[in-house]
């Protein structure tokens, strides 16, 4: 019954998203405020009635009812509670769920947080938001029912894929999707104003909050996901450069190229077609990154097997919005007007610059992940496309834009001083090259690269705190820089310490990938491995039982000059109902450097083989994501992006006066 | 500066940003995209030691031998089959008889050293690749794939 209430919720809610794209958007043409209010009530509804949906798939899987066909795939009774609640997302069709769950949720935010909004542009994207969440309530219905029933329920279910049975899970997915799905609000925005034929700063104002929020939310995501790779897979990589990782990546460019010039489209009224592209942009990479992981059509760590209906009717969906959107785009954005001047050298300029290098990066990744799909699709060769081809080109176009991220800050509006703003940065330059000396003279043998971008995170990470120790005046009046650093607004705040978050994490990368050590032998128990200064003793196997696995677990005592640092106990899991197996490595802290264990066969004579690695810094990598997060909640938290602005709407009063 | 002096700076340093990329990518095309080969192709496209190519198909059955760290083994397509030997952990889902992508180069005898065996995530999944190269030479089997367990992915 619980099933059947789900699937009709959802078919409710289809019904709900016909009338929130119809109506409302008649109601506009018509200037009709009574039919452009329907929006509001049915957008909330609507998400109501995919809650209850997602609430019943919950409780499907929670009470491991095996008559669900889904639950009995990936689902199984001994599993940990956690487990069954992640595995409704932890395949095809509860995944799309959580996709319209999130869509549906934007919806409804924006009805609930937009009542001082112009009418008729408010109607237009809840219908167009709409529009995108009835396509995917038909693809769900038609070719991804997660409600079936079986006809003869089984005694037992299949398990979840042992790979997916981590916490991971329940939080890696979440977030991505919050940003892919985030970006539909800033692309219903677009459409609608592209309807109008309107559009001015009131609208980046109003559209940079939900693109702020949908790129942390992507931020957070797309590190966990790494992370999680990084601990699950056994390999040691944080980024294979695989095309569902760069599926997320691109986005992710997007979203910040857009976060960026939405701000001189707020501050300076220019680049107003230029925000609008992207705006489409991003959300149209969000829903190709959809197609690419849910059809199965590039060889991928994440792909698998998949019926190709599925992907025939994502790329239906993808064509009608992307064509739709660029379509409407190519035949409305010659009308908008164009403002604001500047000269190339101005903060202005550093943010065209910003997006230049942003895009190009992007269509660079873009290019990288389908060429492979193009060329099969014409000559039936089949190549891959891999890490060495996306270090050679990103890590090249990516140094002049980590360069420049110093600057833009510390340029006026309008017209810039270049000359003025790098004698301001001199502090950070003469740091960066002390470093880069001491880190040459430190791993001369290296070469000159890695030394050098090094110096280039420090000249980051420094010039992101030059721009307010300059504002604070902390150096020249310290006793007032307290009261200047309260008063100092929120977003630049926000745009420092997103800037100090890039710098932490490319030290973190730049310092993994060349200081890294490895190492793989096959020992026995007593026999010690040295890495990196740290002995690593293995004192033997022993297997234990888990709740619906078992496992072998290795302990290795870990000394560092004779001294006792810790216990790591990697392990290698086999799952019964799979007949699966998984490898769960082991990491030590050191600082923020880890020592990272992963175990190979185990051989007949009590021997096993292990790959030891140290990987020096390589928590700022996802440090690094963190500060970006926290710099764009400080941005978010600004009260120029709240509703309302600039002036502060009533609602805002009433609340500061409690 | 004018207005049109201004946009003629940008535009042009649109144009050569874009020209630099396109560069690189065309670059980086040549020199690190990995061709995917099937056993057969390896003997009929006479693939010249060195070149490092991505070698796939079935693991032949009873070929698997592993000292210590060096695993060595057989990847047959039904028709040709091609030693592999490999340095390091296998995946764990690398089976006797199952389908795998392994990357590398052939050495002066003939035989594939590979750095790189490829995981899959599931254990009834076929890598496409694979199941092509399969099908290519008759030996495609219609339950490989098919069951309904591969459902299961990473979202």
């Amino acid at each position: 019954m619980i099933a059947e209430i789900g699937h009709y919720a959802l078919v409710l809610a289809l019904g709900l998203a016909v009338i929130q794209a119809v109506v409302p958007v008649i109601g506009a043409r018509l200037n009709d405020p009574t039919l452009m209010a329907v929006a509001e009530p049915v957008a909330i509804a609507q998400f109501g009635f995919v809650a209850l949906s997602f609430a019943a798939l919950t409780a499907s899987y929670v009470s491991s009812d095996f008559s669900v066909a889904n639950v009995v795939i990936n689902s199984h009774s001994t599993m940990p509670l956690i487990y069954k609640f992640t595995s409704v997302w932890g395949n095809h069709e509860g995944s799309m769920l959580l996709w319209v769950l999130i869509l549906t949720l934007f919806g409804a935010l924006v009805a609930l947080f937009s009542a001082n909004l112009p009418a008729m542009l408010r109607a237009d994207a809840l219908g167009i938001q709409a529009l995108i969440a009835l396509a995917f309530h038909l693809f769900i219905l038609v070719t991804s029912n997660p409600f079936a029933r079986l006809q003869e329920p089984p005694f037992e279910g299949r398990d979840l894929n042992p790979v997916l049975q981590d916490f991971g899970l329940a939080v890696h997915p979440p977030f991505l999707y919050l940003g892919y799905v985030g970006f539909s609000v800033t692309f219903s925005f677009a459409v609608a104003a592209l309807i109008e034929g309107r559009i001015d700063a009131a609208w980046a104002r109003w559209v940079r909050p939900w693109a702020l929020a949908a790129w942390m939310a992507l931020t957070l995501g797309i590190a966990m996901g790494s992370y999680w790779a990084y601990y699950e897979l056994g390999w040691g990589g944080w980024w294979f450069w695989d095309p569902v990782e760069n599926a997320s990546l691109m986005p992710w460019l997007a979203g910040t190229a857009l976060l960026h010039s939405a701000v001189v489209m707020e501050k300076r009224n220019a680049l107003k077609v230029w925000t609008i592209l992207l705006a489409i942009l991003a959300f149209s990479l969000s829903l190709i990154g959809t197609f690419l992981v849910r059809s199965g059509v590039l060889t991928s760590v994440h792909a698998f097997a998949t019926d190709p209906t599925r992907g025939v009717f994502i790329l239906g969906i993808l064509v009608f919005f992307i064509g739709g959107a660029l379509s409407l785009y190519a035949w409305r954005a010659p009308a908008l007007k164009q403002g604001g001047l500047f000269a190339p050298i101005s903060r202005e300029g550093a943010l065209v610059f910003n997006n230049l290098f942003l895009t190009t990066v992007c269509a660079t990744i873009f290019v990288g992940t389908l060429y492979p799909l193009a060329l099969e699709a014409i000559t039936a060769e089949k190549i891959s496309v891999g890490a060495p081809f996306f270090n050679a080109t990103v890590g090249v176009l990516a140094i002049p834009l980590l360069f420049a991220v110093p600057f833009g800050p510390l340029l006026a509006w309008k017209r810039g001083d270049l000359l003025g703003a790098a004698q301001r940065l001199i502090a950070a330059f003469g740091i960066s090259l002390v470093v880069i000396v001491a880190a040459f003279a430190f791993f001369g043998a290296k070469g000159v690269l890695a030394p050098a971008a090094i110096g280039l995170a420090v000249f980051i990470m420094i010039g992101a705190l030059t721009d307010i120790a300059e504002r604070t005046q902390v150096i020249n009046q310290p006793s007032n820089a307290f009261r200047r650093a309260a008063g100092l607004p929120r977003g630049a705040w926000g745009t420092a310490v997103a800037h100090l978050g890039v710098g932490i994490a490319l030290l973190g990368i730049v310092c993994e990938s060349n200081f890294g050590s490895e190492h793989i032998a096959s020992v026995k128990p007593s026999q010690t491995v040295a890495l990196a200064g740290y002995d690593l003793t293995f004192e033997g196997a022993v297997p234990r039982q888990g709740p619906n696995y078992r496992e072998l677990v290795a302990k290795f005592t870990i000394r560092r000059d004779g001294q006792i640092v810790g216990v790591m106990e990697p392990t290698k899991r086999s799952f019964a109902a799979r007949a699966a197996s998984t490898t769960e490595a082991a990491l030590m802290a050191r600082g923020v450097s880890q020592l990272y264990l992963s175990l190979g066969e185990p051989g007949t004579d009590g021997s096993i083989v292990v790959r030891a690695y140290y990987k020096p810094l390589v928590l700022l990598i996802w440090l690094g994501a963190i500060v970006m997060f926290a710099g764009g909640a400080l941005s978010l938290s600004d009260r120029r992006l709240r509703v309302g602005a600039p002036k502060p709407s009533r609602s805002s009063i009433l609340q500061s006066a409690k | 500066m004018t207005r049109k002096q201004r946009r003629l700076i940008l535009i042009g340093s649109c144009l050569a940003v874009l020209g630099v990329a396109v560069a690189l990518i065309l670059g980086a095309l040549k020199d690190s995209i990995v061709f995917f080969n099937s056993p057969t192709d390896v003997v009929e496209k006479h693939i010249k030691p060195g070149t490092r190519i991505r070698l796939g198909g079935l693991v032949q059955t009873g070929s698997f031998a592993r000292q210590d760290l060096d695993a060595r083994f057989d990847v047959t397509d039904g028709k040709t089959s091609i030693k592999v030997s490999y340095r390091g952990i296998l995946p764990d889902l690398f089976r006797e008889g199952q389908g795998v992508v392994t990357e590398g180069a052939l050495d002066a005898n003939g035989s594939f050293v590979a750095d790189t065996v490829l995981a899959k995530h599931d254990e009834t999944y076929m890598p496409k690749e694979v199941a092509d190269a399969l099908k290519k030479q008759g030996h495609w089997k219609d339950d490989y794939g098919k069951t309904p367990g591969s459902e299961g992915r990473k979202p």
